[in-house]
């Protein structure tokens, strides 16, 4: 079975294209139904890419189709397209469940896409190892490596902090202090997380409420804010006043409320919000836009170390899918081999069984089957490791010629004929 | 022959301890190596043990170098229950150093030998067994008490590389913490119970004034949990509770 990839990606694709072949989940769904009968079609802000496991046409017959979602000739595709196969191909999704391939290396969200791809595909054999695989070499990289904890972004650092303090930011609830595009796009990260954004408060209302609305919050006007600080477990702040909007007393106040549980405070805002003497209190961790910055510089740092070893992970799980993959030109050989003996040795037990007691029958057939076994391991283990060395076929040739398999099938094909 | 099984637990502990320094630098092999370290190792010495069961005519560690080798089993134990996970990785820096210490000690001071055991009785046993499984606990509780303070200090002075070791969760490491206090506490207190009923009248030495000073702090610090006494505070109670257990009690229990 062969695997071929076709696909435009933000490499090589202007988002006006991009934009064009993207497919949400129901139509990627649809499509894969209608490539079949092996497809998967992952398509995210940044890809869409055909997965086929056919042994003709298959990149024909995906150009074809991103050309029809495109709604333009083939022709003007081909500078933004790549086409994979095989080795290449399963190299190429490896990298991209890693995050390897995605704008921000390491990224997670796209390990989730290209489940939810394998998921609705329509898979066979082939493509149902190939995304197992990458699904498996994506949650080895995260496990293993630290690229998907290297936040690329102020915001992403400020949500990565959270998680240091709280693990799981399910159910943990953010105030917002500012409504502006800081202070969403802080938001938006740690909702990706799981958090939930309890409060938005702004100095003016209905900016607030505008916020509120789009994250599902409550609006507050601004000197409200002390008596939420009681509830929240992270503070997100980023507004424009001039002056210190939550100050020490205040949170002071708010931690007897509070019990001891820990709350980390994100200063966004320049010149800050947030009094600087608050990172003093127990239990108060208190960042400002510098500190995430040099957190930020530092993991950006790492990152490219981490990338490093993360792509010695999927190089060798592509190695794997190579074996496994050119296993598959032997593999009919040693059925037909495996088939071949287990037939004569049926034969000569039916002849043998009338000259043999039910026990010793029993007996003879342990023993037969275990001189089967032990005689076919070697050879087996040869034709896979032959075939993994690129020589695969010709060995399966040799073992074909040698015990005359296709030979016998045909008689076989003649006897049945007759 | 058999008696030589200390020598790979020990090896094993040891190597887990040097691939956890290294894990601190980025989590990779070294954090599987280390793991791998700690359930070779604990297997070696669950055999260790095992056989020091079987060919004891009584309970075989009753000494204090004996306790010391179960002890490190139990704690070790314990941490395999958390220390699998990725994320907890970093808890086995507090604990793996410290058992392949207490193996080596145990060794020097002859617990690891086959052979010896005192004609103790099932009671016995089982009160020494429940009370090393409450310290056990009580030692890991500190283990992530020392962790918890040093992951504060680091969130606290802004580490620029904060990010790039993955550390527990501060508030998870608080509340398993606060568990693995509570567990232990209970098992001690069956193991008080259990040893009460040997006890003579109004019989009370150094070692059991010790125990009952460790029950004392740790149930306070649960008490004062409910109270807002979490966080730093708690840690620090903790970790003084653990030195009740670690230095006062080794010396009154078996210098006594």
């Amino acid at each position: 079975m062969k695997l071929t990839l076709v696909g435009v990606s933000h490499h090589n694709a202007p988002v006006e294209l991009r934009e064009r072949v993207a497919l949400d989940p129901a139509a990627a769904a649809g499509l894969a139904r209608r490539l079949g009968p092996e497809a998967v079609v992952l398509s995210t802000c940044n890809r869409t890419e055909l997965y086929l496991g056919r042994e003709e046409h298959a990149e024909e017959l995906a150009v074809a189709t991103l050309a029809e979602l495109a709604g333009s000739a083939a022709e003007e595709l081909e500078s933004a397209l790549y086409r994979l196969r095989d080795e290449a191909a399963a190299l190429h999704l490896f990298r991209v469940a890693a995050g390897l391939d995605s704008l921000v290396p390491g990224e997670g969200e796209i390990l989730g896409q290209v489940r939810a791809a394998y998921e609705d595909g329509v898979t066979g054999s082939c493509l149902d190892h190939v995304f197992r695989q990458a699904l498996h070499v994506g949650r080895k990289v995260r496990v293993e490596t630290a690229i998907g904890e290297s936040p690329s972004s102020v915001s992403a650092a400020a949500a990565a902090l959270a998680q240091q303090v709280f693990g799981e930011l399910k159910g943990r609830r953010v105030l917002l202090l500012g409504a502006g595009k800081t202070s969403e796009s802080a938001a938006r990260n740690l909702i990706s997380r799981g958090a939930h954004i309890g409060v938005v408060a702004n100095r003016t209302l209905a900016h607030g409420e505008e916020l509120a609305r789009k994250l599902g919050a409550k609006a507050l006007v601004l000197d409200k804010v002390a008596a939420e600080l009681a509830a929240a477990d992270v503070v997100i702040s980023s507004t424009s006043a001039p002056g210190l909007v939550v100050t020490r007393g205040a949170v002071e106040s708010a931690l007897r409320a509070r019990r001891g549980r820990p709350l980390l405070l994100v200063d966004l805002a320049v010149p800050r919000d947030l009094d600087p003497a608050i990172n003093e209190l127990d239990g108060c961790f208190l960042y400002d836009v510098d500190d995430l910055e040099a957190v930020v510089a530092e993991t950006l740092a790492g990152r490219r170390s981490e990338a490093a070893r993360a792509e010695r992970l999927v190089a060798e799980e592509a190695e794997r899918f190579r074996e496994w993959h050119a296993s598959l030109d032997v593999v009919p050989t040693i059925a037909s081999l495996r088939r071949l003996a287990e037939e004569i040795r049926d034969r000569e037990l039916a002849k043998a069984s009338t000259r043999l007691s039910e026990r010793e029958r029993r007996h003879v057939e342990s023993v037969t089957s275990q001189i089967l076994a032990k005689l076919l391991h070697l050879p087996t283990v040869r034709m896979k490791e032959a075939a993994a060395a690129a020589d695969g076929v010709v060995y399966a040739d040799v073992v074909r010629h040698l015990f005359g398999l296709g030979e016998r099938s045909a008689e076989r094909a003649e006897e049945e004929r007759s | 022959m058999a008696e030589l099984l200390v020598v790979p637990a020990l090896l094993a502990y040891a190597e887990a301890a040097f691939a956890y320094l290294r894990e601190l630098r980025g989590p990779g092999v070294a954090g599987r190596l280390a793991i791998w370290g700690v359930r070779l190792g604990w297997l070696a010495q669950t055999a260790l043990l095992a056989g020091q069961a079987l060919s004891a005519d009584g309970f075989p560690w009753g000494t204090w170098a004996g306790s010391l080798n179960l002890f490190v089993w139990l704690v070790v134990g314990a941490y395999l229950i958390w220390g699998c996970t990725p994320r907890y990785r970093l808890l086995g820096l507090a604990v793996m150093p410290l058992a392949a210490l207490l193996l080596a000690a145990a060794w020097a001071g002859g617990g690891t030998g086959f052979g010896a055991g005192a004609d103790s009785g099932a009671v016995l046993a089982v009160h020494a067994g429940l009370m090393l499984a409450g310290f056990a606990g009580l030692t890991l509780a500190a283990g992530m008490a020392g962790l918890y303070l040093w992951q504060e200090r680091r969130l606290k002075r802004h580490e620029r590389r904060v990010l790039r070791v993955r550390f527990p969760p501060l508030d998870a490491l608080d509340r398993l913490s606060a568990r693995t206090v509570a567990v232990s506490l209970v098992l001690l207190v069956l193991g008080i119970g259990a040893g009460a009923s040997r006890l003579e009248r109004d019989e009370l030495d150094a070692a059991m004034v010790v125990t009952f000073l460790v029950l004392a702090v740790y149930s306070a610090l649960l008490v004062l949990r409910h109270e807002g006494w979490r966080g730093r505070r708690a840690a620090r109670v903790g970790l003084a509770g653990f030195a009740l257990v670690a230095v006062a009690l080794p010396i009154t229990h078996f210098a006594g």
